[in-house]
């Protein structure tokens, strides 16, 4: 597992370390080439599945542009892959521009807060419900899901595996658990 | 000889034109005295335009400085003269700059070139907007927040399409003469390609029938275009489009021959002006008014 302070990781970019906003695309794709080569670790094996803890906690504000940047096409990049993020640490301000470029992009993504997880952006209806049944349930198959949601279990396996594909649902044989729940 | 362009006692992005009507028939070499002698007020567009006007000629320009010591105040503490004078041969006493205290100047004008210029920006905002935006304008923080992100984002069309550098200013004033109240402004200029010649770079570029600064203004700041053509591009001019919106704002652009406009009630502004004297690069103005009663602007 991963776990990535943007705010250090925009010190690492920038020429000084005085402010703690992402701000510009520039910078964006910075940090972005930055999360890429930690995430590129040589050690892990090609076909590993990765978790990767994205935190802006220490981030004062970010922009549209960058938002594009660290987190849409972070997310457009890894799509393909067996990876899978959870955003920590975003407030609404953050989410201004989040919210935006998901929109743009047609994607979602894990957010961890105080109450805990949950999924935003893009989503259907059912797939929102669908994830919340999942992350209610912690490890469940899909009978377990069509029951917790009160939904014909075909449907709701045609659901699942959208989640999977847009890596808010992992995968383990029958079973699915949803992003937040496996980051331990 | 030298042709003489007097300056409006008001320069503002109205008045801006008279001057540049007055420049519209003369050669790019053409020697220039810019009279300023009798402004009395200027907006941080009239001041960012005025320098921007001296990178646009061959020839090194002259500009005579307003009289009035009130003006000139104002100018030293906007930063006016400290880059006028690397732009213009400054004909008149003007004061030197020194470091200032607590002003309405938010951000003085200030060169942008690159992405750490836009950094350097934001976090000197930051650090005035609890002062002026929250203390002053009773903004809420969703509206400085978004303030400070449209700053952000219109820095960045500079540097991503003027293919030059250029300017910015921010300042809080009271607008008596349009709202009664309180407004704060940013104004972002450039003498670079402009919105036409930008748009015009984009793989695959398709003039339309109707092929102009107008439609190319139409087509960023209406249609959020980008010589671009990734699907996350055009969120910039976009957002501020948004944002003015929200928080019952101005926002106009200039490029070119025309000007277009985001214009709330409380403005008369056409929301498109064409057959404008040509001039370089593209000029950017939003105007956030002071929230009423203390409270919220949002609409």
């Amino acid at each position: 597992m991963h776990h990535i302070d943007l705010s250090s990781v925009l010190r690492q970019t920038l020429s000084c370390d005085l402010y703690s906003n992402l701000v510009t695309r520039p910078t964006g794709a910075a940090v972005r080439g930055q999360i890429e080569q930690l995430l590129a670790d040589p050690t892990d094996s090609a076909d590993a599945r990765s978790f990767t803890i994205i935190d802006f906690s220490q981030v004062s504000m970010i922009d549209f542009s960058c938002a594009d940047e660290v987190v849409a096409k972070l997310l457009m990049r890894y799509a393909s892959d067996d990876a899978y993020f959870l955003f920590r640490g975003v407030n609404d301000d953050h989410w201004v521009a989040i919210e935006a470029v998901l929109e743009r992009h047609g994607l979602a993504l894990a957010v961890e807060n105080a109450e805990g997880v949950k999924v935003a952006g893009m989503l259907s209806d059912d797939e929102r419900s669908t994830w919340e049944a999942v992350y209610r349930l912690g490890t469940a198959n899909a009978d377990d899901v069509a029951i917790a949601t009160g939904s014909d279990s075909t449907l709701v396996r045609g659901t699942l595996d959208s989640l999977c594909g847009r890596r808010l649902v992992m995968r383990a044989n029958d079973e699915y658990i949803a992003v937040g729940h496996f980051q331990a | 000889m030298s042709h003489v362009l007097i300056v409006p006692p008001s320069l503002d992005e109205h008045t801006f034109e008279q001057l540049l009507e007055q420049l519209a028939p003369l050669p790019p070499d053409a020697k220039l005295l810019v009279d300023a002698r009798h402004v009395r007020w200027a907006t941080p567009y009239g001041l960012t335009a005025l320098l921007t006007l001296a990178q646009t000629r061959e020839e090194r320009p002259a500009l005579a400085v307003p009289e009035l010591e009130e003006t000139l105040s104002y100018w030293r503490r906007a930063a006016f003269f400290h880059y006028a004078e690397g732009l213009y041969d400054l004909r008149g006493a003007y004061p030197k700059r020194k470091e200032t205290g607590e002003s309405s100047v938010l951000l003085e004008i200030t060169p942008v070139a690159g992405s750490d210029d836009v950094h350097g920006v934001v976090g000197r905002v930051q650090e005035g907007a609890q002062r002026i935006l929250h203390n002053e304008m009773h903004l809420e923080s969703k509206a400085i927040l978004g303030f400070t992100m449209t700053l952000s984002e219109i820095c960045q069309n500079i540097i991503e399409h003027a293919g030059q550098g250029g300017w910015v200013a921010v300042q809080s004033y009271r607008w008596t003469k349009r709202l009664g109240r309180r407004v704060v402004v940013i104004a972002v200029c450039d003498a670079g390609l402009g919105f036409r010649r930008s748009l015009e770079t984009a793989p695959g570029h398709l003039p339309t029938t109707r092929w102009d600064d107008a439609a190319a203004l139409e087509e960023a700041v209406i249609r959020g275009v980008s010589r671009f053509r990734e699907r996350g591009r055009g969120h910039g001019l976009a957002g501020a489009r948004n944002y003015v919106g929200r928080w019952n704002g101005k926002l106009s652009v200039r490029s070119g021959t025309a000007r277009i406009g985001i214009v709330p009630d409380w403005d008369d502004d056409p929301p498109l002006v064409e057959g404008l004297p040509q001039f370089p690069g593209a000029q950017v103005q939003v105007i956030i008014p002071e929230a009423m009663d203390g409270g919220s602007t949002e609409r």
